[in-house]
């Protein structure tokens, strides 16, 4: 039963010739390397290690007496090869690996805020150069955001220590005092975002960076709790939970851009040009704003709740409407108001 | 794959890396162990036969540069070798810091099969006897993900051949059939994009990978065209999406304490009796007043007239639009 069963089996052994054929180039490059570092380094066991040696060993030149075949001397726990056969160097890059790496090494070259960038770009490319036409890779990256901000940030975390923020919350469209402890800097879908234990959630939290408005270093280090873990952001920064309430509305065609925008549970097509999209939200006040902002296109299906909510705001705004309106320029000396923050909002 | 199939695979390739002259199939089942048979017998010969062609499929998946040729004139059958220059990666001298940047985007990869790709591709450079430390970091990672378009059309941009795909826009009903010579792949703000000639429009159009419905159908021969030199392809994206000017001037009452968001926003705020007065830049009074709505009664217009009447004129709608729904869904 040495073949491996159907499913994945090919890729494996695919797998392992790959690694077979890196295998003695990788340990002709570091001779009396110890077999428990090799294997750590190359993400197998120690055991899968020693059995791809035993049969390089078997493997030569035409001939295959012993002066033809792959040779190795053991010293301990201790490995150096001591005849390469002929495959001393790794086979070059396929197009998939050279393009992996580059577009990764751009996106980091893009990225606003990485230390050491210069350093990046040393490195895209030299690895642009090794793998030639390969990646005339027509990929380009551009990441704009806010580089001032994130870089102070980043200053801020790298410091380890724990921040007083004042952090906008979209979701409850408030502005509010808390003190972290950063795990780390990340970006995603083009957002810079800093990831902490929140004292104040008492949870890990993603916090947007164009959504802090200020940071106070603490004379505290930063204490992550050890139970602490980071999100999972395969999916986005957002991956809804299906204990959120759901909304589901009658969106017309000029808004159904939300369906790209926002994470649905489901759309589906409703009478005339309408689709119904259901989506969950974290916060019905949330709903209410996006309802009123997305307009008259867009109605609430359910919950009724929300449609009251979305109804009387409408009526109470309306009212006041109907008042008679202070002086617009009726006004004495500004107060402070950070003009740079308008350029972070939409 | 066996254990002697590997053997096999692996004796086959550092054979054709030693050789020079092309060695046909016959002499290569007479060296490498493994291909032993019996080349009169005929089911044995066609089991050797296929056995080789499948040696041969999974060297070339793997990306070994697999020659074909023949020896001299008066040989027939074709043979084969592995040229050292094409096998072999290219010296790479990285410094431990451009090392540590390469291992760091190896890892931040999402999507699984460029992650696998990204990772034995730093396998190579580390069996090239580069080291990479495993614990630096640049202090802010991107998450890279893409599309399942991606792939295809990169290749496809790669390899200069046309495609087709299904394209939804959000507005339209059903997606429309595509046809593009693909240039390149794009991402802006954190979105996909491909750019080239739309073989339909005749012009240079992008479109957004996150739209593409369904697999992308490659329908054209390599080579098939040639991007203009010297494109930018950025800008072909960016042309659409690029910043907004903000110099309009609006005066807004916003209720003690709320609106938080339109307070960040603001460049004056001015506190007063009945609420705080702020003034907010903006470019289109129309998307600034669909902004405001979203603050319902927290937040009354003063100024210019046309937000306040647009503002007015949405919360008329929304109010009526969402009366009856209400009451029936309040009565159930």
């Amino acid at each position: 039963m040495t073949r491996p069963t159907a499913k994945g089996g090919s890729r494996t052994s695919a797998d392992r010739l790959a690694r077979l054929l890196n295998l003695v180039p990788y340990l002709l490059a570091r001779p009396g390397i110890e077999i428990a570092e090799a294997a750590g380094d190359l993400a197998v066991t120690e055991r899968q290690l020693r059995e791809d040696l035993e049969l390089l060993w078997v493997c030569g030149l035409p001939g295959y007496g012993p002066g033809d075949l792959i040779d190795m001397a053991f010293d301990g726990d201790r490995v150096t090869i001591t005849y390469d056969a002929g495959i001393d160097r790794p086979l070059r890059l396929t197009p998939d690996e050279a393009l992996a790496l580059v577009v990764a090494l751009r996106m980091l070259a893009e990225t606003p805020g990485v230390a050491n960038r210069e350093a990046v770009e040393r490195a895209l490319a030299k690895i642009e150069n090794a793998a030639g036409d390969l990646v005339g890779a027509p990929v380009e990256v551009r990441l704009p955001a806010d580089v001032g901000r994130v870089e102070a940030l980043r200053g801020a975390v790298e410091g380890g220590r724990a921040l007083r923020i004042t952090y906008y919350t979209a979701a409850r469209d408030e502005t509010t005092e808390r003190v972290i402890d950063p795990l780390r800097m990340l970006m995603v879908s083009g957002r810079a975002y800093v990831e902490a234990w929140c004292r104040r959630a008492e949870a890990v939290r993603l916090f947007r960076a164009d959504r802090i408005d200020a940071v106070t270093e603490l004379d505290e280090s930063a204490v992550v709790p050890p139970q602490a873990r980071p999100h999972d952001l395969s999916d986005g920064a957002f991956r809804p939970s299906p204990d959120l309430p759901l909304i589901t509305l009658r969106v017309g065609r000029g808004e159904r851009w939300i369906t790209e925008y926002y994470p649905c549970e489901e759309v589906r097509a409703g009478d005339a040009d309408h689709w119904l999209v259901s989506l969950r939200v974290t916060d019905l006040g949330w709903a209410r704003r996006f309802v009123l902002g997305l307009g008259p296109d867009v109605t609430v299906v359910a919950p009724a709740e929300l449609a009251e909510q979305v109804r009387d705001a409408a009526s109470a705004a309306l009212d006041a409407y109907a008042q008679p309106a202070p002086d617009a320029r009726r006004a004495p000396a500004p107060t402070a108001a950070d003009p740079a923050l308008a350029a972070g909002s939409r | 794959m066996s254990r002697t199939r590997t053997e096999r695979l692996v004796n086959l390739v550092i054979c054709l890396l030693s050789t020079r002259r092309f060695l046909t199939a016959a002499q290569i089942a007479a060296t490498v162990p493994g291909y032993e048979h019996d080349p009169d017998d005929a089911r044995d010969h066609e089991a050797f036969q296929r056995k080789f062609e499948r040696d041969k499929a999974e060297l070339r998946e793997l990306g070994v540069p697999l020659e074909t040729g023949t020896a001299s004139v008066f040989d027939s059958e074709p043979g084969y070798r592995i040229a050292r220059r094409e096998y072999a990666l290219p010296d790479i001298p990285l410094e431990p810091d451009e090392a540590a940047a390469v291992g760091i985007a190896a890892r931040l990869w999402q999507h699984a099969g460029l992650a696998a790709a990204a990772s034995s591709g730093l396998a190579k450079l580390r069996a090239a006897g580069v080291d990479v430390d495993p614990q630096a970091t640049l202090g802010l990672e991107p998450m890279v993900t893409v599309d399942p378009a991606f792939a295809p059309l990169t290749a496809a941009a790669r390899d200069r051949r046309e495609v087709g795909f299904d394209y939804r826009v959000p507005d339209q009903d059903a997606p429309t059939r595509r046809r593009l010579q693909p240039w390149g792949v794009v991402c802006w703000r954190g979105r996909w994009y491909v750019v080239g000639h739309d073989l339909d429009r005749e012009a240079t159009r992008c479109f957004r990978l996150s739209r593409v419905v369904g697999a992308v159908r490659v329908t054209g021969d390599p080579s098939a065209y040639e991007p203009p030199a010297g494109v930018d392809l950025i800008s072909h994206v960016a042309r659409w999406s690029g910043p907004v000017e903000r110099t309009g001037r609006a005066t807004v009452l916003a209720a003690p304490g709320r609106a938080a968001g339109l307070r960040r926003w603001a460049v004056e705020v001015v506190a007063g009796p009945d609420g705080d007065r702020l003034v907010l830049p903006y470019a289109d009074p129309e998307s600034l007043a669909r902004h405001l709505v979203g603050y319902g009664p927290d937040v009354r217009v003063l100024d210019p007239p046309e937000v306040r009447e647009a503002v007015i004129q949405r919360l008329k709608e929304i109010a009526s639009r969402h009366d009856d729904l209400a009451t029936a869904g309040g009565s159930r």
